[in-house]
């Protein structure tokens, strides 16, 4: 087979993937609508959405359950993205933001700031990312420093290794900050880091859509490059430091996009993991094929994971972060067990 | 990755490869010790209220319920100080057995996820029995921590390639991710967030005598236990070949190191919570001064893990009176520097 019929066929396969994941997106994105605490028929969500809707149902839908569903949409793109291109990086399958330590960064910015700041709510929300960002940022150019030795480079094992030992010593000291907050603040924090999307209201939609319609076509556009990595140390060292500069790239744009939509969304783990996983079950190895395709699985689990944590018990919700680690977190022990790393 | 970046493709015997030091070792045991109760000393007599050392003595061996000092250091400050040393201690012994029986640098109760495990199992206890009394506790505890070491390392074992520091610490993340999850979501719901998080950074804080009571005989029990199998550890630290060559029984030796493992992370989590790096740093410390012999390793981990936790409490105390620092984030700034340092140390530099 020829490597154009080939990739061809890869092509085509990857359209309909695509394809297939927006109508599971568009089905669950109509359940999603439905459900909720108060519930509403397919026929009433769809009135609404046209414009047809009682005062009561649009303030539902609207105000309370659309900025929500937005949201983790786009929080699951965001961290699907980043985590396969840490995995491209990294050259390891179990790289994810939340595992190195960049979500963990990302929410000490966002904690010191809500600990340092009791007027938090004068605070527009177009700021939380962007504090978040210098931590995420500041969290991974210690995890690159750590893993860099000059003469021989970055080492996957040290990158991730150093990211576990910086996410444990984070969160050490952030269980420290949110002991002095008065209850308020820490229950805030506290649902917040779960991982819920608690910013459900458009002003948090706002607040992320910027980075997210900046980052996505970057991502998409160097997705091209990831392949180089994975054809190993000989060929990056003799591409020399035109490799450093893209990788430097690519690790700028995961550690944004994951920095983000953690500051609307709190620390939610794994997703970077699974998305590029299944994805690339469904796609073959080739990063401008994975990343589309883990883009759009990301939003649905995460979606899927929103709407099952708020409708599974009747008087409480189950934080979307948490639904995320039941599930990810087995699958993610299955890889390890059959890894080579 | 192979095994053969992490191990030193040095070919010895296995008799030239156990070297120790027994005089330093005994040193290091005996000054520890004299150290240590100058340490319990201090820390007794310091805090947001100075007390003079010779009143202190007083309060051990006269003591007067109507003299509010002897007050304060029978009830707050004595159990807590014997705690920190007891849990110290704890933490360094189940980490030097997790590295020598995982032939790993980087194992540690904390980031192995048996830290987690304990914690998980302590919020379902607050969610389900509130009240329970802290002797439950402590059995919940233990089925917490060996659940979890159980799950990291059958992860581990199962793959191909075995524990590789990588793996296990990959493993150990995940483990304690998830169940850090499932705990928050249990405290969200139950609404015992800012209780159980108190209880789980409190660190050694409020520490009662009814509590060392319990914990004591569980902690000198799993340590004499760490003793006695001191030897059969440094056998495997070996390798698996060598062990087997030797005609021991890994198996077994495994299973025993586990369960002291359990006991010792299970009572130490559930008394003071999750205080991580001391079982990855002093067991380094331990072997760099006193060799790799196991039956060295494990007494002079034991008292430098008990000086570590007792010393560092006290700073904590002392840095910013009368509000105190948990002693878990100032063992979290000293480890998280030492984690680099064995990651560049220790960790190849292949991909």
């Amino acid at each position: 087979m020829s490597p154009v019929i080939f990739n061809r066929k890869r092509t085509v396969r990857t359209t309909i993937t695509i394809v297939a994941l927006l109508i599971i997106a568009f089905i669950v994105l109509l359940l999603s609508m439905n459900t909720g605490f108060t519930k509403m028929s397919p026929t009433e969500v769809l009135r609404t959405l046209f414009g047809g809707g009682t005062p009561r149902d649009n303030l539902i839908l609207f105000e309370f359950r659309l900025p929500r569903i937005v949201i983790a949409l786009l929080v699951g793109t965001g961290l699907a993205i980043a985590g396969a291109i840490l995995q491209g990086v990294s050259r390891n399958a179990l790289a994810d933001p939340g595992i190195l330590g960049i979500n963990s960064g990302a929410g000490l910015a966002v904690v010191l700031f809500v600990v340092t700041n009791p007027m938090r709510e004068s605070a527009s929300p177009m700021f939380m990312p962007l504090l978040a960002l210098v931590g995420g940022f500041a969290a991974a150019a210690i995890i690159y420093l750590m893993a860099y030795k000059k003469d021989k480079g970055i080492s996957s094992s040290r990158l991730v290794l150093s990211g576990i030992a910086l996410a444990a010593g984070i969160n050490a000291l952030m269980i420290v900050l949110t002991l002095q907050m008065d209850p308020n603040e820490f229950n805030f924090i506290a649902t917040w880091q779960a991982g819920s999307i608690w910013g459900s209201s458009w002003k948090f939609v706002i607040a992320l859509l910027p980075w997210i319609i900046v980052l996505l076509p970057a991502a998409l556009w160097k997705a091209r490059q990831l392949n180089v990595f994975s054809l190993g140390d000989d060929t990056a060292t003799g591409l020399g430091s035109y490799l450093n500069k893209q990788r430097l790239l690519l690790l700028i744009i995961a550690v944004a996009l994951s920095a983000s939509c953690v500051a609307v969304s709190g620390g939610i783990g794994f997703i970077g993991l699974l998305g590029p996983h299944i994805a690339r079950r469904l796609v073959g190895p080739r990063y401008e094929h994975v990343i589309p395709v883990s883009a759009l699985i990301g939003a649905v689990l995460l979606l899927i994971a929103d709407m099952v944590g708020r409708t599974l018990m009747e008087n409480a919700e189950i934080p979307a972060g948490v639904m995320v680690a039941i599930i990810g977190g087995p699958y993610f022990l299955y890889l390890l067990a059959r890894s080579r790393a | 990755m192979t095994r053969s970046t992490f191990v030193k493709g040095r070919q010895t015997s296995p008799k030239e490869e156990i070297w120790s030091r027994p005089y330093a070792a005994l040193l290091i045991i005996i000054g520890g010790l004299v150290l240590l109760l100058a340490g319990l000393a201090f820390s007794v007599a310091k805090g947001s209220r100075q007390i003079p050392l010779d009143v202190v003595w007083q309060a051990i061996v006269a003591f007067n319920p109507a003299n509010q000092d002897h007050q304060v250091i029978w009830e707050l400050r004595l159990p807590r100080a014997i705690a920190g040393a007891l849990v110290g201690a704890a933490f360094a012994v189940a980490g030097a057995l997790m590295q020598g029986m995982t032939r790993n640098p980087l194992a540690d109760p904390g980031l192995l996820g048996v830290n987690a495990g304990a914690g998980f199992m302590l919020a379902l206890c607050f969610a389900f029995f509130p009240g329970m009394s802290f002797n439950q506790l402590i059995m919940f505890s233990f089925i917490g921590a060996a659940v979890s070491v159980v799950i990291v390392y059958g992860i581990g074992s199962i793959a191909k390639g075995g524990l590789t520091p990588v793996r296990l610490a990959l493993a150990g993340s995940a483990v304690a991710a998830m169940l850090v999850a499932l705990s928050e979501g249990i405290a969200l719901y139950f609404r015992i967030s800012q209780d159980l998080a108190f209880w789980y950074a409190g660190g050694v804080a409020g520490v009662t005598w009814s509590q060392v009571d319990i914990l004591w005989p569980w902690i000198a029990g799993a340590l004499i236990g760490a003793l006695l199998l001191s030897r059969s550890i440094t056998i495997l630290s070996l390798g698996d070949d060598v062990a087997s060559g030797l005609g021991q029984r890994t198996g077994l030796v495994r299973l025993g190191a586990v369960l002291v493992v359990m006991v010792l992370a299970g009572a130490s989590v559930s008394t003071v919570g999750a205080i991580g790096f001391i079982g990855l740093m002093i067991p380094h410390a331990a072997r760099a001064l006193v060799g790799v012999d196991y039956k060295w390793v494990i007494p002079t981990s034991a008292i430098l893990g008990a000086l570590l936790l007792v010393f560092a409490d006290t700073f904590g105390r002392l840095l910013n009176p009368p509000t105190e620092q948990p002693v878990s984030a100032l063992i979290a700034l000293i480890g998280v520097p030492y984690f680099f340092y064995v990651i560049r140390k220790k960790v190849g530099d292949n991909f």
